[in-house]
């Protein structure tokens, strides 16, 4: 790989977008390149303006921001073309995939009209000949029954499906390069392992470069050959991918390998009491019906599900979009309503109603996975965090809560003058403190964390797996932990219960079910998130 | 779709039912009656006309007389204008009001559209700017202020159009009535359209469309335009409604004869079944045309189905 | 959280209504309107008693006197204004001449001349402090003075000879009181209803929801006609009533607004920590309903006064001597051809107004909803 040529490189580049705050510059000058047939990943957190990279070489720019620089593609700068030059590249030589694979497709064109098209543009066949290329296309990224598929519209399509058919539009041309923007970050574990796979596969029978940008260092690991990390607009750290991992040299790069979240629960003894307890829980919901409606659909969200919590257990629930994780985390707290038999303690809480609920409430408490939705912006962070106090100590006076407010916030890692902001002020981990912070302050027994790290950064991440960890171990906590994110799920469950379509697939005590997974699809789950074997060997 | 057509109609029957008996008694609570306005008529032949007319009946019975003739689509006699019955006020008036409607309609969505998506395409520039400010304006300007405007600039000080009339539908007599009343739906057909373009361009499908190199052609009229046209499409059917049962400003400051009059003046004269008359028209366009929208609705967007 | 602030000099947040609020105040247009609109109120309170004429009083002599910025009389209409006094006399001028601001005639009679003839000068709208200077010894010839009354008509007057300046800024007064009244009106009922149907959900929200349906399918204007009908010329009761017919689309944005705050994770999780129904509705529900009613209010007040107009304009409205803007318009309307500044002036005060309103209906939208832009 090492001696090909360069076809793409990026050279002090800057891209600046004006903004109601003023000028904001999103990637301070870096410089980049590519090679024919290699794949090269541009690493980096949320802003970091690795995606405004390659939106600015691709001139697909929002409207208020502009770049300056060099992009040359075998020999001509793609800022300076025109835009008809431009489109002679775009969607030719160069190609590019996106991260949402549920709008990036019209919704309104049927999938074979979407691919005859540029098709057709790039290279000039006729109708018939460009729906012979397209059938082509949609067998090469291995989707059934083309002939179908081309008349179906992408809302007919699943995510993955929808992905494989960009894919499709983005190889029509047979480009040199192909830039992958988070393609997989929006998909289900198994899903996303599907796509990259297609994609390595791809790229060694076509030999198209790919630009790979992306958060996740597990995909990096797993395909790149070359590694950009970028922070802030800047390029920190660039090399070979293996050298990266082994020896990175930026502090920033050892902080982002550092940041899986590791170590392991111990379980409870055997003798803890059981806290909270579900048997046969079962939640339904009706879709649709009503007059004239015809017969609702039925969707069996938890389906007969049973489950102990002990004290200082963390139970992680594990599953794909639509498993029914959250829904169970929900009914547990009686938040939703459901059959089947809940226990709290001693108390029979199948049928407590939301006015017998209200005092036990303090002790069950819940975590959301948006640190962003789930504080009411318009409240301070003192009034969000000591809201619940108005409920369970209504003796308190203001300066007491106020008080509890400083130990809270102290608790969680906050500047106690926090407390006077509003929520917008914070980025997303100091938000998910502020959450915890809410919970945290009744001093609860029982908190049902609902993805709380998946919305934010790994950094931000582990350090937000710690401070449950610390949190759990200083109060006896026992915790729902409601995942998708199997490293975390590893790092702080003692027991896990793998969830598909509102059934328990398989539970265990962690070691066991990771060590030595049973059902089927326990095992894709594993291979897909924790396999780190290359896709693609480099030659 | 004919399932979907069929039992929309269905549910519309209840609907109309309903409004039919909300005016009905409506008007019929209102204190006053059709022959004892300032008309001077001695109480023999007063009593006389409205034992003619039914009106000494008991309510409900006269109630399930109207709807009996409105079943077999007799509007009844005009109280008011006694040589015409309502169907026939609607026969010579309709037609007029319909014209100037539609036209103003049409040159709403066609003009309306063509701004909003020029205005779309040059986002924060000098174009955009200026069809905001014409939009602004012609939302904002009542009608019964443009009206009177228009027919001082075209009429009285350059002398181009007449200052009203029907002129039996020359087409001069026209174009005043047609401005006043598609200037305001210009406006808001630009709004709109401006609107939800600026979506569309920024939609991720557009990304997609522009990274595989299509021409600026496909992108915003293939694309963008089509997506865009969504709301467009539901604003019409309460537009036509509205425009095509004609507009009492318009048809009063134009002197022109079309149904928009009928209304206010049989309201306070008591014309019951004139009124009764204009509300079931102005329903059934109601529904009929959303009736349509939805159907088109179905034909530009793939993901809308009935069944 | 005031006494441990007050001990410690803490860090203070800026809400999302401050943030609101130097938006605002970055919007040029929308500040200018607001001033705008500020000086529109002042000059309609304020206005009518600071204009030398009272809106109703007519000027039998100034009948559609065009805007002037001198007085009236003018110099050449003065003969004029004079003859017809004289005329009603039933004298005979013999001669007449203008020293500075008085005039002094010479008139003859075959008769006597009686001393209470003055009246007639008096009564003239050019002229007053009408004195007999001399009379001939044998009645039959006098001369009499008169001092010019100088009346500015700014906007010029009406058919009847009532000053234009003064009506506009009456009208003013009505429109902008109508606006706000019927506007805070159709506002309350709509937020309450709205309000209640989203709260409450499930099968009430529904035959809640189907009510506004049916209500918004019947003609709008025949409900106000209706109103019309039933209230008569008590024009406050009527606005009170097309106030209550307006609330049908603040109901609808209230109601989903309510909706989708009930749905945020935000009140998930305060009914996660046992709050009840009481504690959502005062610290989460209202406070973030809060921004899209003042916006829709902004939109509701220029509807009103468009509807106040339009009915007047067709003569339902407010009635003479009473006016408003859209009195004024519709008799601007009936004589464009010969006095188009009955129109020129009402229009541009009501026009202005409701552009002004939208500005900073469309300030608010910006500051309060940045992420429209």
């Amino acid at each position: 790989m090492d001696t090909s040529e360069t076809i793409l490189s990026v050279k002090d580049l800057r891209v600046r977008f004006r903004t109601l705050d003023g000028v904001v510059e999103a990637v301070k000058g870096i410089n980049i390149h590519v090679n024919a047939g290699e794949t090269v990943a541009v690493v980096g957190e949320s802003g970091s303006g690795k995606s405004q990279t390659m939106m600015a070489a691709m001139s697909l720019l929002a409207s208020n921001g502009e770049a300056t620089g060099v992009v040359d593609y075998r020999g001509r700068n793609l800022l300076t073309l025109s835009k008809s030059e431009l489109n002679q590249v775009r969607g030719r030589k160069i190609s590019m995939i996106f991260q949402e694979p549920m709008t990036s497709l019209d919704p309104l064109y049927s999938i074979g009209n979407q691919l005859i098209e540029p098709i057709r543009r790039h290279r000039g066949l006729g109708a018939a000949q460009a729906r012979e290329e397209a059938l082509k296309l949609l067998r090469l990224v291995h989707i059934p029954d083309p002939e179908r598929r081309m008349k179906s519209y992408p809302h007919e399509l699943s995510g993955g499906q929808r992905q494989r058919v960009m894919i499709a539009m983005a190889l029509a041309n047979d480009p040199d390069i192909l830039i992958a923007d988070e393609p997989t970050t929006a998909l289900d574990v198994t899903i996303q392992a599907q796509i990259l796979m297609l994609l390595a596969e791809l790229q060694r029978k076509l030999g198209m470069a790919i630009v790979f940008i992306t958060h996740d260092l597990g995909i990096v690991r797993r395909l790149a050959d070359r590694v950009y990390v970028m922070r802030y607009g800047e390029v920190v750290e660039e090399g070979e991918a293996e050298a990266i991992f082994v020896n990175p040299q930026h502090a920033y790069t050892k902080m982002l390998l550092a940041a899986e979240p590791t170590g392991i629960k111990a379980p409870p003894p055997l003798n803890a009491p059981v806290l909270l307890e579900g048997r046969n829980v079962e939640v339904t919901f009706k879709i649709g019906g009503g007059f004239l409606a015809g017969e609702p659909l039925i969707l069996r969200a938890v389906d007969h599900i049973s489950i102990r919590l002990k004290r200082n257990q963390t139970i992680g629930i594990v599953g794909e979009s639509g498993s029914g994780k959250s829904t169970l985390g929900r009914a547990l707290l009686r938040l939703l309503p459901s059959d089947g038999f809940i226990r709290f303690g001693d108390r029979d809480i199948s049928a407590a109603d939301r006015k017998a609920m209200r005092p036990l409430r303090r002790e069950l408490q819940l975590v959301f996975q948006d640190p962003f939705g789930s504080l009411s912006p318009r409240m301070t962070v003192g009034q969000v965090i000591t809201e619940g106090l108005l409920v369970h100590e209504p003796t308190l006076s203001g300066r007491q809560r106020d008080l509890r407010a400083v130990d809270a916030l102290r608790e969680v890692g906050l500047d106690p003058n926090a407390r006077n902001r509003y929520p917008h002020e914070f980025s997303g981990g100091q938000r998910q403190r502020i959450a915890i912070a809410r919970a945290m302050i009744l001093k609860p027994k029982v908190v049902v964390l609902d993805e709380p790290t998946s919305a934010l950064d790994r950094s931000v991440q582990k350090q937000i797996v710690e401070l449950l960890r610390k949190l759990q171990a200083d109060h006896e906590l026992s915790y729902l932990f409601i995942s998708h994110d199997l490293a975390v799920v590893r790092a702080m469950s003692d027991y896990i219960i793998v969830m598909k379509q509102g059934k328990i697939v398989e539970e265990g005590p962690t070691e066991a079910i990771f060590s030595n997974p049973q059902a089927a699809y326990t095992q894709t789950l594993m291979a897909a998130a924790i396999d780190v074997t290359r896709f693609r060997l480099s030659a | 779709m004919l399932r979907y057509v069929f039992r929309r109609l269905l549910t519309a029957i209840p609907t109309l039912l309903v409004i039919v008996t909300m005016a009905f008694f409506l008007i019929r609570v209102a204190p006053g009656g059709p022959f004892n306005q300032e008309r001077g008529l001695s109480p023999e032949i007063k009593a006389n006309l409205e034992a003619q007319f039914g009106l000494n009946d008991p309510l409900w019975l006269q109630y399930v007389h109207y709807l009996g003739n409105l079943l077999r689509g007799n509007f009844g006699p005009s109280y008011n204008m006694p040589d015409f019955t309502v169907g026939e006020l609607f026969a010579r008036g309709l037609p007029v009001s319909i014209q100037i409607g539609a036209s103003a309609l049409i040159l709403a969505l066609l003009l309306g559209g063509l701004l909003g998506t020029i205005a779309a395409l040059n986002q924060n520039k000098l174009a955009d700017y200026s069809v905001i400010a014409l939009a602004t304006a012609g939302s904002t300007i009542p009608t019964f202020v443009i009206a009177p405007v228009i027919q001082l600039l075209f009429g009285l000080t350059w002398r181009l159009l007449p200052i009203g009339g029907w002129g039996d539908g020359a087409l001069l007599n026209k174009i005043g009535p047609v401005l006043t009343l598609a200037l305001p739906q210009i406006a808001i057909v630009a709004r709109l359209m401006r609107g939800s373009m600026i979506e569309s361009l920024r939609s991720h499908h557009i990304r997609t469309a522009r990274a595989l190199g299509l021409s600026d052609w496909s992108v915003v009229v293939k694309h963008a335009l089509r997506g865009a046209i969504l709301p467009i499409v539901s604003f019409t059917g309460p537009a036509a409604a509205a425009l095509l049962t004609g507009s009492i400003i318009v048809e009063t400051i134009f002197s022109i004869p079309g149904i928009g009059r009928y209304f206010v003046e049989a309201a306070l004269n008591r014309d019951y079944t004139l009124v009764m008359g204009t509300v079931v028209v102005i329903a059934l366009f109601t529904i009929v045309f959303n009736l349509i929208v939805d159907v088109m609705y179905a034909f530009v967007d793939p993901r809308v189905r009935y069944d | 959280m005031t006494d441990i602030a007050a001990t410690a000099p803490a860090v203070v947040g800026r809400s999302l209504w401050g943030d609101a609020w130097a938006r605002l105040k970055a919007n040029r247009a929308a500040m200018f309107s607001l001033y705008y609109l500020a000086f529109i109120a002042i000059l309609s309170v304020f206005g009518p008693s600071l204009v030398p004429h009272r809106y109703t009083t007519i000027y039998a002599d100034y009948v559609r006197m065009p805007p002037s910025l001198s007085a009236y009389p003018k110099p050449d209409k003065i003969e004029t204004a004079l003859n017809e006094a004289i005329k009603r006399m039933r004298v005979d001028i013999k001669q007449w001449r203008q020293e500075d601001n008085r005039i002094f005639v010479t008139v003859t009679s075959r008769k006597p001349i009686d001393d209470r003839n003055v009246r007639y000068l008096d009564r003239s709208d050019a002229f007053d402090n009408t004195k007999i200077e001399s009379k001939s010894a044998d009645g039959l010839e006098a001369v009499m003075s008169a001092s010019i009354r100088q009346q500015y008509f700014l906007f010029g007057t009406d058919n009847t000879g009532r000053d234009l300046l003064s009506r506009t800024l009456m009208a003013g007064r009505i429109s902008l009181a109508i606006g706000l009244l019927a506007g805070v009106v159709a506002g309350v009922i709509g937020v309450l209803y709205g309000a209640a149907a989203g709260l409450a959900g499930g099968r009430i929200d529904e035959v809640m929801m189907r009510i506004v349906d049916v209500l918004y399918s019947l003609p709008f204007i025949f409900f106000v006609i209706m109103l019309v009908v039933f209230f008569g010329r008590n024009f406050v009761l009527m606005f009170l009533a097309v106030g209550a017919v307006l609330w049908l689309d603040m109901a609808r944005i209230v109601r989903g607004q309510a909706l989708s705050i009930r749905r945020q994770e935000y009140v998930q999780a305060a009914e996660a920590m046992g709050v009840g129904q009481r504690g959502i509705l005062i610290r989460h529900v209202i406070p973030n309903l809060l921004g899209p009613v003042v916006i829709y209010m902004t939109l509701l007040v220029p509807q009103v006064i468009i509807l106040e107009s339009f009915l007047s304009f067709l003569g339902l409205g407010v009635q003479e001597p009473m006016t408003s803007w859209g009195v004024l318009i519709s008799t601007g309307a009936k004589n464009i051809g010969t006095a188009n500044w009955l129109l020129l002036f009402p229009a541009f005060f009501l026009v202005s107004t409701l552009f002004a309103l939208n500005f900073v209906g469309d300030g608010l939208r910006d500051a309060l909803d940045p992420r429209d832009r």
